[in-house]
């Protein structure tokens, strides 16, 4: 009997753990559909039948075509500053004892915490106070502040795990220091690199709040997207989503694949 | 040189962490007590009376924030509990697909999801539309614009964030210690509540601080799903900031939204007995 109702509650359970993820996918699936949509009247939201010109014209709307170029240069702007200090500073947390560590900590650990609003409100009250223009440079300023500790703590949590004898063997061996550095050290945690790149690079595109705040004139893709809410949102941008995620997935896939021949 | 390097290594994100996230607040707590106008520039009068007409005036925002914020995060714990239960101790060897289906929406950009929401729950869109013209739903009924579907875009929006941690915490159970209580004629139930929940309570901690900070300080929920009359606190400090560029109310209402977060953090690590927030949050 007791059985039996285990694995009824299970078989509930695992229809239940299926609803949740169709829930979450819900808007993945209105997003690609409605980039198909032959859309007549203005408003992009009920379905009027197939069509694949939205594909053709992708970048018929220049100002969406300049958002979505701006978004694509900060993200990859700001990924490669975060990455080359914020590696920096996971190796430090992660394999050296120095002063101040405690407090480094905690500044990682707020900079992930601190409400996305309260960051772009912050940024903003500087900005404002010290008379700076707002302008694609402060976005990478903000991007880079909030994607720093993301990166951290994946090279820190690399770093960890590292055997400190192979770089003593290393050394041993007659390699310099930097030698040690290049060819032993930096290909173990390029993992944690990678990882906190990508996570960089995502937080980056997507971001709409801290941007909001600090982009003066310049438009992103998810500014122009929240800007034509009112006037309708052109099945252009349902094009560009779903070539984002395409492109995303494949490459989630590719790198666990690669993992797992790693392993 | 080698007692120097992780100073040396450090110094590019101090000084990033300090310009641009330490100073800032110090900039922001001067502003909220300035006067002025954006015209002819504000200046330094310690008014701490900013913070009182900011409070009095947006308290009812504040209030419904504090509250959606708790909502949400608690409908996400119910919801979320079950799907990281099953896929931590049932889902066996399918564990990473289950988990990366879970973060398959971050694939699609925060914005273009929650407008996706706005589509689904159009009065005339393809849900409520076809179910309408089925005569399955009254001519009048609607979501769009209503608490339910701001706390439901919240609940959606940050889901993932309280099942991942949750899932670790279980993910680390292990199954042999149920056992032992089983065998100890426990009851499943009672194995569960015994066992199981007291040491996913760590994951419980860290899923309820990644999602209620967050779902109570965002903006783009109540601006996109919630109409008029859902307003939040964010609406608010982007408006004041950002159109009516009144930027003492401005960061008044952003140090105190902050306040009442930090407070509600260590409050609730208290009650739960947790030693150390630090440690809970960055597992």
């Amino acid at each position: 009997m007791s059985m039996r109702g285990l694995r009824l509650g299970d078989r509930l359970l695992h229809a239940y753990t299926w609803l949740v993820v169709l829930w979450l996918s819900s808007p993945i699936a209105v997003m690609i559909l409605f980039g198909f949509n032959d859309k007549k009247s203005k408003s992009n939201t009920s379905w009027q039948g197939f069509t694949l010109k939205w594909y053709g014209e992708l970048f018929s709307i220049s100002d969406l075509t300049t958002a979505l170029r701006n978004s694509l240069v900060i993200a990859l702007v700001s990924t490669i500053i975060t990455v080359v200090i914020g590696t920096m500073l996971g190796l430090a947390v992660g394999r050296y004892r120095f002063r101040g560590q405690g407090a480094t900590n905690f500044l990682v650990f707020a900079a992930i915490s601190t409400p996305e609003l309260v960051m772009g409100a912050s940024l903003l009250s500087l900005f404002v106070s010290g008379n700076l223009p707002r302008n694609a440079n402060t976005i990478i300023i903000a991007h880079v502040l909030f994607s720093l500790s993301f990166v951290v703590v994946t090279v820190r949590a690399r770093v960890i795990t590292l055997d400190p004898s192979m770089e003593e063997a290393a050394r041993d061996l007659g390699a310099s220091a930097w030698g040690t550095f290049r060819q032993v050290t930096l290909p173990a945690v390029m993992p944690g690199v990678a990882a906190g790149a990508m996570l960089a690079f995502a937080l980056s595109i997507d971001d709409y709040v801290v941007t909001s705040f600090v982009n003066g004139s310049t438009i992103t893709f998810p500014l122009w997207i929240v800007g034509s809410v009112k006037t309708g949102i052109p099945p252009q941008v349902n094009v560009m989503g779903t070539l984002i995620f395409g492109v995303g997935v494949l490459i989630a896939v590719a790198n666990a694949v690669a993992a797992r021949r790693r392993a | 040189m080698k007692r120097l390097t992780p100073y040396l290594l450090a110094l590019p994100s101090w000084m990033w962490l300090a310009i641009f996230l330490v100073v800032p607040m110090v900039a922001m707590a001067s502003v909220s007590l300035q006067t002025g106008n954006a015209i002819d520039g504000f200046v330094m009068t310690f008014s701490f009376s900013n913070f009182g007409d900011a409070l009095s005036r947006y308290s009812t925002q504040l209030l419904r924030s504090l509250l959606y914020g708790g909502l949400a995060t608690l409908a996400m714990l119910l919801i979320g509990y079950p799907v990281a239960y099953w896929i931590a101790f049932k889902a066996g060897a399918r564990k990473s697909m289950y988990l990366f289906l879970l973060l398959l929406p971050f694939f699609v950009s925060f914005v273009l999801r929650t407008i996706s929401w706005s589509f689904l729950l159009a009065d005339n869109g393809i849900l409520f539309g076809t179910l309408k013209s089925w005569g399955v739903l009254p001519e009048g009924f609607h979501v769009l614009a209503t608490t339910v579907a701001v706390v439901g875009g919240l609940t959606y929006n940050f889901l993932p964030f309280m099942i991942l941690p949750i899932y670790v915490a279980l993910e680390r159970v292990d199954p042999r210690v149920v056992e032992a209580a089983q065998d100890l004629y426990a009851s499943r139930t009672a194995a569960f509540r015994r066992v199981v929940l007291p040491l996913s309570l760590p994951g419980v901690f860290a899923g309820v601080l990644m999602t209620f900070v967050p779902a109570t300080a965002d903006p783009v929920n109540a601006q996109v799903l919630g109409g008029t009359e859902n307003t939040m606190i964010g609406n608010i400090i982007q408006t004041a900031y950002l159109t009516n560029l009144d930027y003492p109310t401005a960061s008044a209402l952003s140090f105190t939204l902050m306040a009442v977060l930090l407070v509600g953090i260590f409050v609730y690590a208290r009650a739960l007995g947790t030693e150390n927030v630090l440690e809970a949050a960055a597992r």
